[in-house]
């Protein structure tokens, strides 16, 4: 019954947060796909920076996000901005991996048939090459959203604001509802966020007719 | 005219492909490429449209040296059907029909009536086929679709590179009969790979029989029965020249 009287009383502070939270994990994952797309293909195209770039967004993988936000406090101070910086960075690794996937995963026949009717490097790239990967390329997206909206909890501590402040300041306070409340607002979006984009996925899937496979 | 002038291909582990080859394609005619796996039938017809570039000699195409020639625009000028037929599963069966005509940059409503008149061409009505996607046709439909979508920016040369060899028999028939009768009224000039006897027989004007890189024999149907320049042309037509002289006698 507290628990509901607290959301209650909260209202408009957890609109606030969720809002500050969406903000937050859509500009990062933006960012990460912008990022990440463009190095994925470039990966595939050269074989030899595919060592490196993986190495370095799975290196990244590896350290803990609190030590994350404290490192990139050094360069970008406090805020919004090292939060995003450690997102899109967490962010890197699922959507670089799976667009190299969804490319080397098209069909060899087809791109030959690309070449052989005359499309340029760049209009394969386009028109084939990309559309035919999308769907893959979207559940690295989709991974990368759902870490995303976990680790942006903890950035309430360096200031960023969001859904971690409830928690943040439930766990300095003792009270255990504030925790809770932070918790569940934050699971339950990045259980949306996850349903909403893996709808996109099927969709997609069914438009590119790549899910009734003989 | 295609003009193949002692064109040898060896690719880079130093496995020779096709070894001095020289053959004049004449226009108008249909010339089947007729050998075995790995006799060089393929990497020949490949060379013509650059997927692969010869190691050795000149090819012309109407005269015009096909290195010289930007490669895109060398691609789309020679109609292409592939082996594995690679429709496009994305595109609906008009855009794979027009996918050359709009890199060529025609606008949407030339394209669309060009694939019309293309589809209805090989017996798939538009109204029924335009708007469905490759993977809601049977096997020999698809390959209808590959071939109409070389002929789509009107080519003068078009390559097929096994086209049936993934189809039953039985369509693999039809689709030839339906090449002999479709040739007989666009009259491109078209080279043909396959490694069937009896396809070969089918579809040629002349065949040119290759074995392990080289050319054996190139010439009709009749010369190539009757009079076999090599005994590997021999061997080759021995069993069907035989089948062919049975049926003459009853």
């Amino acid at each position: 019954m507290d628990f509901l009287q607290l959301v209650a009383d909260r209202q408009g502070e957890l609109v606030g947060k969720t809002g500050e939270h969406l903000v937050l994990t859509g500009v990062s994952a933006a960012a990460a796909v912008l990022i990440g797309v463009p190095l994925g293909i470039v990966v595939t195209r050269w074989a030899a920076t595919r060592g490196p770039v993986l190495g370095f967004a799975g290196v990244v993988q590896t350290i803990p996000s609190i030590a994350m936000l404290a490192l990139l406090m050094v360069p970008l101070g406090l805020g919004v901005k090292p939060a995003i910086g450690a997102l899109v960075l967490y962010a890197l690794l699922p959507i670089v991996r799976n667009t190299h996937a969804g490319l080397t995963g098209v069909d060899r026949d087809i791109l030959e048939a690309a070449d052989g009717v005359g499309f340029t490097p760049g209009q394969r790239l386009r028109m084939v090459e990309l559309p035919l990967a999308a769907p893959v390329i979207i559940a690295g997206i989709r991974t990368a959203t759902v870490i995303t909206v976990g680790i942006a909890t903890l950035s309430a501590y360096i200031g960023a604001g969001g859904l971690g402040d409830f928690i943040v300041r439930g766990l300095s306070t003792g009270n255990s509802n504030l925790i809770i409340l932070g918790v569940v607002a934050a699971s339950v979006m990045a259980l949306l966020l996850d349903f909403g984009i893996g709808l996109v996925e099927k969709w997609l899937r069914r438009r590119l007719h790549q899910d009734r496979k003989e | 005219m295609i003009a193949f002038d002692s064109v040898s291909k060896t690719y880079a582990d130093g496995t020779p492909a096709v070894r001095d080859l020289s053959l004049n394609i004449e226009k108008g005619e249909t010339i089947v490429l007729l050998g075995s796996s790995g006799c060089g039938k393929t990497t020949t017809l490949k060379m013509i449209n650059r997927l692969i570039d010869l190691s050795k000699g000149t090819i012309e195409v109407d005269g015009k040296n096909i290195m010289d020639q930007e490669i895109t625009a060398l691609r789309r000028s020679i109609g292409y059907v592939f082996q594995g037929i690679g429709l496009f599963p994305h595109l609906s069966v008009a855009a794979n029909v027009s996918v050359v005509p709009r890199l060529l940059g025609w606008d949407k409503a030339r394209c669309r009536k060009r694939a019309a008149e293309l589809l209805e061409l090989v017996d798939l009505p538009p109204g029924e086929y335009a708007d469905q996607y490759p993977d809601q046709l049977s096997g020999g439909q698809q390959q209808r679709v590959g071939v109409v979508r070389a002929l789509a920016a009107d080519p003068d040369y078009l390559l097929m590179d096994e086209p049936f060899g993934a189809l039953d028999a039985l369509t693999r028939g039809a689709l030839q009969q339906e090449l002999v009768k479709l040739q007989s009224e666009i009259g491109k000039t078209i080279i043909f790979v396959t490694h069937d006897i009896f396809e070969a027989l089918t579809l040629a004007d002349r065949i040119a029989v290759m074995h392990e890189g080289r050319l054996h024999q190139v010439g009709s149907k009749e010369e190539i029965l009757k009079r076999p320049a090599t005994d590997f042309v021999r061997e080759l037509f021995g069993k069907p020249a035989r089948q062919l002289k049975l049926l003459g006698e009853n």
